[in-house]
């Protein structure tokens, strides 16, 4: 992870909890989606594909919570829920 | 846990909580839910809160000494940036400091200070608490299931206040998963920096404050919009592009936002300052079309949840609020008629499309189908950019004809809408779509 999100979520409080609440569906799709956005569009880089074990990998402690990667990837292939009650992310300005 | 509740609210947003404590004054036993660690820890806005709708809720809150301002909007810009340039509209009145119109906040103090206000009035706090479905009996909506152990709650009516995400609007059938046309996601950053400096850049007093919203090359070719608002010791800087053109062109959010600081007029307004926290946030922007059925058997949606968003006036939290406290009061009609159809809360559709949010969202009702037909690029960065480009030429003193200038910005501004007939049609269709 790039120092550029680490500084940044370095300024929030995360309370987090020791399952993920992000799944990939079918790392077979990942393995077969061109465009691996998802290693864009997260405002967290949250998601990366690892090509050497050729999965893409998960860093749900980082995540925001903004459900933008629901919504964007092309082949609906994250399961999304929110953090259990009190979990995830605490703003302390917002 | 097996208590029976008049209404069960899901989310301590500004919608939720102008639900709960419109319900809770008039003596209805009402659950305020949050699934954060307190009302406002999950929420992210650009910063600027209006008097009107809070005042129909609580009357001259302003005068409450703890009440979580940070500065009285007296001065709004809007700016046009080329490169290293901006052609700028705007408008300052000491009349905006009585009665204050607006004003800047952040939503970790403010959806506290408020939800306070619900539970104050009798509605009762489950906080750290997620809704993870509804409770059904045939088509009736009879309660939320929590992720608390025995966590079923039962209520006559559900309010669905849960913002953009709206799971439970999902599950609930009423509106399928966005598309990505539909939402834009936003980056903030709060930076600190001292008072007497943003009081001498902005030039403004003490409690007085500036908003700046900004558009062109700085978005990249996307479809977005930023913003920089002045609190009393920072400064809320954000840009928001939609999803669908962020998909397309693989750059980190942050990174636009980046590039954003380094743009000359705003990286001397931050200038030395430092970054506080850093925040992301979807927020609705699919417009009047987007908006789903509003109640139905034991249930009403508010706010960001049924895309109750004016994106072109940065209007969302008063739209939630004035929108929960109308689903409030049908619902309070339907505990007297004991009632809870959806014949009865059709009351909350009728009130709220005859009100000026519906008008409002109508009469931008093109403004989507606009931005789907034109390219992005087009509107937020090659027009911006001629239009900056002629500002330069008739203000520059070079010996040219003022008459040549003149045809020659006409010529570009043309040029970047793809020819004088598309920049006609152009014209035609924006104004058609801000005035539907
Ligand atoms: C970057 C940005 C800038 C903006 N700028 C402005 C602005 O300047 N002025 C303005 O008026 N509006 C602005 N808006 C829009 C405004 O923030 C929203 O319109 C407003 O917050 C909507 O209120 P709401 O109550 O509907 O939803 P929210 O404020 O999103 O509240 C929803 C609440 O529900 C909770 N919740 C969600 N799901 C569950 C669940 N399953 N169980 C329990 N709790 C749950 C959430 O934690 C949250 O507290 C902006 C939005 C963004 C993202
Ligand atoms: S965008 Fe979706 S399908 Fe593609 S790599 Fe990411 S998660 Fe997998
Ligand atoms: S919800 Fe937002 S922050 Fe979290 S993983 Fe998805 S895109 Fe990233």
């Amino acid at each position: 992870m790039s120092e550029a999100i680490t500084d940044r979520l370095f300024t929030i409080r995360f309370k987090c909890d020791n399952v993920s609440h992000l799944t990939i569906k079918d790392q077979d799709a990942c393995l077969k989606c061109t465009t691996k956005e998802c290693n864009f569009f997260c405002p967290a880089d949250v998601y990366e594909w690892d090509g050497k074990r050729k999965v893409t990998t998960v860093a749900y402690e980082n995540c925001v919570e903004c459900g933008t990667c629901r919504i964007a990837c092309p082949k609906e292939n994250i399961e999304w829920v929110y953090p259990k009650g009190g979990y995830g992310i605490s703003y302390k300005m917002g | 846990m097996s208590e029976k509740f008049d209404a069960v609210v899901v989310g301590a947003g500004p919608g939720g909580t102008a639900a709960a404590l419109t319900m809770a004054r008039a003596g209805l036993n009402v659950v305020l839910l949050e699934r954060g660690e307190f009302p406002g820890a999950k929420n992210v806005f650009g910063g600027v809160l209006y008097r009107k709708q809070l005042e129909e809720l609580v009357p001259e809150f302003w005068k409450e000494r703890k009440f979580p301002m940070e500065r009285n909007i007296v001065e709004q810009r809007y700016w046009m940036l080329g490169k290293e340039s901006m052609v700028t509209f705007s408008h300052r009145n000491e009349a905006y400091k009585d009665p204050i119109n607006c004003f800047t906040a952040f939503r970790v103090k403010f959806d506290q200070w408020f939800a306070d206000k619900a539970v104050e009035a009798g509605a009762l706090p489950i906080y750290e608490t997620a809704a993870i479905d509804l409770l059904r009996e045939g088509n009736r909506v009879v309660g939320v299931k929590t992720d608390r152990e025995d966590g079923d709650l039962y209520a006559d009516v559900v309010v669905i206040a849960d913002g953009v995400n709206s799971l439970l609007g999902k599950s609930l059938g009423v509106h399928k998963e966005w598309r990505p046309d539909e939402v834009a996601l936003a980056v903030k950053e709060v930076i600190a920096l001292p008072k007497e400096k943003i009081q001498d850049r902005f030039n403004v007093d003490q409690d007085e404050g500036v908003t700046i919203e900004y558009m062109g090359e700085v978005t990249q070719g996307m479809a977005g919009m930023g913003f920089l608002y002045t609190n009393k010791d920072t400064i809320s800087l954000g840009v928001g592009v939609m999803v669908n053109d962020l998909k397309k062109k693989k750059i980190k959010p942050y990174a636009i936002l980046d590039a954003v600081k380094q743009h000359p007029m705003i990286r001397k307004l931050i200038e030395g300052g430092e970054r506080a926290e850093y925040s992301a946030h979807l927020i609705p922007e699919g417009g009047y079309y987007s908006i789903p059925p509003l109640s139905g058997d034991g249930w009403c949606i508010v706010g960001d949840a049924a895309q109750l968003i004016n994106f072109v006036h940065r209007e969302g939290t008063n739209l939630a609020m004035a929108s929960g406290r109308m689903a409030g009061e049908a619902i309070i009609e339907a505990k007297n008629s004991g009632d809870f159809s959806a014949q009865t809360l059709k009351l909350y559709d009728e009130t709220l499309r005859n009100s000026y949010i519906l008008k409002d969202l109508k009469k931008y009702k093109g403004l989507h189908k606009l931005l789907e037909e034109e390219d992005p690029e087009m509107l937020f960065t090659q027009l911006p950019k001629a239009v900056n480009e002629a500002a330069y030429n008739m203000f520059n003193v070079d010996g040219v004809p003022k008459a040549e200038k003149q045809k020659m910005a006409v010529r570009k501004i043309q040029e970047a809408a793809g020819g004088s007939l598309n920049l006609m049609k152009l014209g035609y269709k924006g104004w058609r779509s801000i005035n539907g």
